[in-house]
C-alpha cells in the first residue's frame, strides 16, 4: 500500500516541478546571455494565467482536437507514476516496463499531430509533418538506447534496471552505457522541442516545429499542454538522470532513503537542466534538413549501445 | 566618366523636335521634356549609350493650373553622378502613359503605383494587378490627385486578388500574415511548397496606406521635415537629409561646413545602430541568441548617444532645411565611446562567426543573383552582397562625404552571409566616417544656412544612402513656397521584390533568416 501511495507521490512531485524545471532552464539560458530573464517560477504564473483565460476553439475542428490535450497531459501524468524518480523500489514498476514508457509519450506526439492537422490550418499541418519526421527517427532511437541498457540489467523494467545498475556501478563505463547516453540525450533533446532541433524562444512561425502545433490551442487546453512538454522534459531528464547514474536513488521504503532519493533527483535535474541552459546557448539552430542527419547519428549511436550491451554482456 | 554635354548631344540628335526644352542644371542634371511617345525609344537609348537605369518615376496633379498630368522619369547612371530627367506631359481627358513594364522592370511597379494613386493608365502594361490601391478602396478613389475625396468609410468590394496558382503533385500553399506573431508592420506571404520546399513566393503588402506623400502637400518646408523624419522609424536621419537637399538644391542655398560633417556624422550613427541591431537579429534567427541579447545592448548604447546628440534616441530633430538644428551636440568622447562600442561589437562577430552551426545556416541561403540584384535595381547592403559596386555616398557625393575616406565592401556571393558580413563591415567603416568628420568638423561657424526662396513648379529631386540603400525624395514647391507635391522612394520599394527571388529553392523554415538578411521597411515602402 505505501508503495502506491510512494507512486502518486513520485507523481504529484513531478507535475509540481515540471514548471520550475523548464523555469530554470529559461532563466539560467537567460542569465547566461546577459538578460536578466523572467524569475524560474514564471511557469507555475503562466499556468494560472492560462487555466483562467477562456477557451477559443476554431469551428473547423473535430473532437480531436479538444481531446488531445487531455491525453497528453494524461500520457505524460501515466509515465510518471512507472518511473524511478525517487525510488527503484516501487510496485507499479512491474506495470509497465520502459515500452510502455516510451510509447506512451509518442501517444502524446502522436495525438499532438492529429491536432495539429484538424483545424487545416497551414502551420499545424506544417508542425505536425515536421513533428513527425523528428519523432519517426527519435522515438526508435529512445526505445532502442534504453533497450542497450535492459541487455545490460537483463530486465526491461525500469527500476529492476536502476537497482541492477546501482548493484553492479561498474556497467556504467561500459561503451554500451556511455553510447546509450549520448543517443538518449540526442533524442530527448529532439522530441522536447529544445535546440538545435527546434528553438523553444521564437516567435517565428515558419520555422516551428512543436509550437506550430499549439498555436490554435488556449486557455486550459494550452495549458495542459504545455504541462504535459514541461512534464516531458522532466520525465527525459529524470530517465538520463536516474538510468546513467543512479546513485542517490532509494531501493528501500526508509524514510531516510526516500528523502535521500529525493534530494539527490533534484540536484540530478538541475545539473542536466544548467546543461541544457549551457548547451543552447552555445548552439544554433541546425536547418531542418540536417536535422534527420543528427537523429540518425543518435540512432546509430543508440544501435550502437545495444550491440555492444549484448556482445559485451 | 560621361559628361553631360556628350549626353545632351545624343538626346538633341534623338529627339531633334525637343532640343528647345533641354537644359543643363545644377550642376549634373539634364532636364528635358519630351512627348510621351518617346519616351521609350529615349529610355533605350540611355541605357544602351550610356548605361542609365530608371532611377525613379513620379506622377503629378497639375490639372488646376494645366488640365492634366506630368510624369516625370528620372534616369540615373548606376556608379556616375549625371541625371535625366526627363517630364511627360499628360492631359486630363486622356490619362495614359507608354509602359516601360517590359523594358525596365522596376518601371513595372512604379506604373502600377501611378495607376493606383493617379489614375493614369500605363498602356501596354503586362500586369493588371492593383498594387497599391487598398482592396477597400472605392474603384474612382485615386488619393493622390489633388480633388481626392477620401471616402465617408470604406467597405470590402468582394473582390479577389489573383495569385498566382501553382499546381501539381504535392504542391500547397502556405499564406502567412498580413498579421504576424513578432511586432512587424502587416504584409502577406503566400509561398508555394512542395514539401519544405518553395518554388514561389508572393509578398504583398501595402495594408496600411498613410498617405504621406498627400500629408506633405500643403506643408511649409520647415513642417515637412518632422513627416520626413517618420517616414520610416529606423531611417529617421536618411528620409530627413533626402528631404532637406531636395528643398536646398531647389532654393539653390549651400550649407555651412560644420553642417556638412556633422550630417555624416548623423547619418553614419544611424547606419550604425541598425547595423549592429540587425547582426544580432539575424544570429537570433539562427537559434544563437546571445549575439543578439549583446547586440541589442550595443544599440541600446547607441541610442542613448543618439538622445545626447540630438536629443532624440532615434535622431529625430537632427536635420533642418539648410543644415543641422542646433540641438546638435557631439557628445564628450563620442569617438572613444564608439571605438569601445565597436570593439565588442567585433568581439560579438567575431564568437558568433566561429560556430560553425550558424555560419552553416547563413552560407549558402537566400541567394540573390547579381543579375536579379541588376533587374530589380535593387539597393544597399542587398546589391552590394551580390557583388554590385554600388554606394550613393561615394556615386553621388553629397554632405561632406567627397571629402572623407572609405571604403565600400562588396560580397559576390549573395547569400544571408554576404548581407550579413557587407553590414560587419559597413559598420567599421561608419565609426572611421564619424571619426573622420569629427577630426574635420570646423570648431566654430554656423550650423545652417536660411532656407532661399522656392521656385514654384520646378521639379528637383536629392539622394541619400539611408542605411538600407539609396533613398529619392522627389519634391515641387507650388507658388507660395509650400510643398505641392513629395515623392518619397525608400529602397524597400525595389528591394522587397527581390526576396521572392532570393527564397526560390530555399526551404520554408530559411524564410525568417533570409527575410531578416533583406531587413526591408514596410512603412516607408506603403506611404
Amino acid at each position: 500500500m505505501a508503495g502506491y501511495l510512494l507512486a502518486i507521490i513520485q507523481m504529484v512531485l513531478a507535475l509540481a516541478l515540471a514548471p520550475m524545471l523548464v523555469g530554470l532552464v529559461r532563466w539560467l539560458k537567460a542569465r547566461l546571455q546577459n538578460r536578466c530573464g523572467a524569475p524560474p517560477w514564471q511557469p507555475y504564473f503562466e499556468l494560472r494565467k492560462l487555466l483562467g483565460k477562456e477557451v477559443v476553439v476554431s469551428n473547423n475542428t473535430s473532437w480531436l482536437f479538444r481531446v488531445t490535450p487531455y491525453i497528453v497531459f494524461g500520457s505524460a501524468v501515466t509515465v510518471t507514476l512507472l518511473l524511478p524518480l525517487i525510488t527503484a523500489n516501487q510496485p507499479l514498476d512491474r506495470t509497465g516496463d520502459m515500452l510502455t514508457v516510451v510509447y506512451l509519450l509518442l501517444l502524446g506526439t502522436f495525438f499532438l499531430a492529429l491536432a495539429g492537422l484538424d483545424p487545416g490550418t497551414p502551420f499545424g499541418g506544417m508542425g505536425a509533418s515536421r513533428e513527425m519526421t523528428v519523432a519517426a527517427i527519435a522515438e526508435p532511437t529512445i526505445a532502442l538506447s534504453i533497450f542497450g541498457l535492459a541487455v545490460a540489467a537483463g530486465s526491461t523494467n525500469l527500476g529492476q534496471i536502476v537497482a541492477q545498475t546501482l548493484a553492479e556501478p561498474a556497467v556504467l563505463i561500459t561503451p554500451g552505457h556511455l553510447l546509450a547516453f549520448v543517443a538518449l540525450f540526442i533524442a530527448a533533446l529532439a522530441e522536447t522541442g529544445r535546440l538545435p532541433v527546434d528553438n523553444p524562444s521564437t516567435h517565428l512561425e515558419l520555422t516551428m516545429i512543436h509550437e506550430a502545433m499549439l498555436l490554435e490551442y488556449s486557455g486550459r487546453y494550452l495549458a495542459l499542454i504545455e504541462w504535459g512538454a514541461w512534464l516531458k522534459l522532466l520525465i527525459f531528464l529524470s530517465l538520463l538522470a536516474n538510468l546513467f547514474v543512479p546513485w542517490g536513488v532509494a531501493t528501500t521504503l526508509s524514510l531516510p532513503a526516500l528523502v535521500g532519493g529525493l534530494a539527490a533527483w533534484v540536484v540530478k535535474l538541475v545539473v542536466l537542466g544548467a546543461a541544457i541552459a549551457l548547451l543552447e546557448t552555445q548552439i544554433a539552430k541546425l536547418r531542418l534538413f540536417r536535422v534527420p542527419e543528427l537523429l540518425a547519428v543518435s540512432f546509430l549511436l543508440a544501435l550502437l549501445a545495444v550491440t555492444s550491451s549484448f556482445l559485451l554482456r | 566618366m560621361t559628361n553631360l554635354t556628350h549626353v545632351q548631344t545624343a538626346l538633341t540628335e534623338l529627339l531633334p523636335a525637343q532640343t528647345a526644352t533641354i537644359r543643363q542644371q545644377r550642376g549634373n542634371e539634364l532636364y528635358l521634356t519630351i512627348d510621351r511617345n518617346d519616351i521609350l525609344p529615349l529610355a533605350k537609348h540611355l541605357r544602351d549609350s550610356f548605361g542609365a537605369e530608371l532611377a525613379l518615376m513620379v506622377a503629378n496633379d497639375r490639372r488646376p493650373a494645366q488640365n492634366g498630368f506630368e510624369v516625370f522619369y528620372l534616369f540615373a547612371n548606376p556608379v556616375e553622378s549625371w541625371f535625366v530627367q526627363t517630364q511627360v506631359n499628360v492631359p486630363a481627358h486622356n490619362p495614359t502613359i507608354p509602359s516601360l513594364a517590359t523594358f525596365y522592370l522596376p518601371a513595372s511597379r512604379y506604373e502600377r503605383e501611378i495607376r493606383d494613386m493617379f489614375g493614369i493608365e500605363p498602356a501596354g502594361h503586362p500586369d493588371p494587378r492593383p498594387l497599391v490601391r487598398h482592396a477597400f478602396w472605392p474603384a474612382d478613389y485615386y488619393p493622390l490627385r489633388k480633388d481626392a475625396v477620401s471616402p465617408e468609410y470604406f467597405e470590402d468590394d468582394g473582390s479577389q486578388f489573383p495569385f498566382k496558382q501553382v499546381e501539381g503533385e504535392g504542391v500547397y500553399e502556405i499564406p502567412v500574415g498580413p498579421v504576424h506573431a513578432g511586432i512587424i508592420e502587416p504584409g502577406h506571404f503566400r509561398f508555394s511548397v512542395v514539401g519544405e520546399t518553395v518554388i514561389n513566393l508572393k509578398i504583398r503588402l501595402y495594408f496600411t496606406h498613410k498617405g504621406t506623400e498627400k500629408l506633405f502637400e500643403g506643408r511649409s518646408p520647415a513642417e515637412g521635415v518632422k513627416l520626413a523624419e517618420r517616414i520610416s522609424g529606423d531611417t529617421t536621419i536618411g528620409h530627413a537629409l533626402a528631404y532637406c537637399q531636395a528643398l536646398e538644391r531647389l532654393a539653390g542655398t549651400p550649407i555651412p561646413d560644420r553642417a556638412r560633417y556633422l550630417r555624416v556624422v548623423l547619418l553614419e550613427m544611424e547606419r550604425l545602430y541598425n547595423h549592429m541591431a540587425d547582426f544580432g537579429a539575424i544570429a537570433n534567427d539562427t537559434g544563437f541568441a546571445a549575439a543578439h541579447a549583446h547586440c541589442y545592448r550595443l544599440r541600446e548604447q547607441l541610442l542613448r548617444l543618439n538622445k545626447q546628440l540630438t536629443g532624440n534616441r532615434l535622431l529625430r530633430n537632427g536635420v533642418t532645411p539648410g543644415g543641422v538644428s542646433d540641438m546638435v551636440t557631439i557628445p564628450p568622447h563620442l569617438a572613444a565611446e564608439l571605438d569601445r562600442l565597436l570593439a565588442d561589437f567585433n568581439e560579438i562577430v567575431a564568437i558568433s562567426l566561429q560556430n560553425t552551426m550558424l555560419t552553416d545556416r547563413l552560407i549558402g541561403s537566400g541567394r540573390l543573383t547579381a543579375a536579379t540584384v541588376q533587374d530589380h535595381g535593387a539597393q544597399g547592403y542587398i546589391a552590394r552582397a551580390s557583388g554590385l559596386n554600388l554606394d550613393a555616398r561615394r556615386d553621388h557625393p553629397f554632405a561632406a562625404y567627397d571629402a572623407l575616406q572609405f571604403n565600400v565592401p562588396v560580397f559576390d556571393s549573395g547569400d544571408v552571409y554576404a548581407r550579413t558580413m557587407v553590414r560587419v563591415q559597413e559598420a567599421r567603416e561608419s565609426v572611421n566616417l564619424i571619426k573622420q568628420a569629427l577630426e574635420a568638423l570646423p570648431e566654430h561657424g554656423p550650423l545652417a544656412t536660411p532656407l532661399g526662396q522656392l521656385p514654384p513648379f520646378e521639379p528637383v529631386f536629392s539622394v541619400v544612402e539611408g542605411w538600407r540603400g539609396a533613398i529619392i525624395h522627389w519634391l515641387m514647391a507650388d507658388e507660395s513656397g509650400r510643398l505641392y507635391r513629395v515623392k518619397v522612394k525608400d529602397p524597400s520599394f525595389v528591394n522587397w521584390p527581390a526576396l521572392s527571388f532570393a527564397l526560390l529553392n530555399n526551404i520554408v523554415p530559411d524564410f525568417p533568416l533570409c527575410n531578416k538578411s533583406f531587413n526591408q521597411s514596410y512603412s516607408g515602402n506603403d506611404l
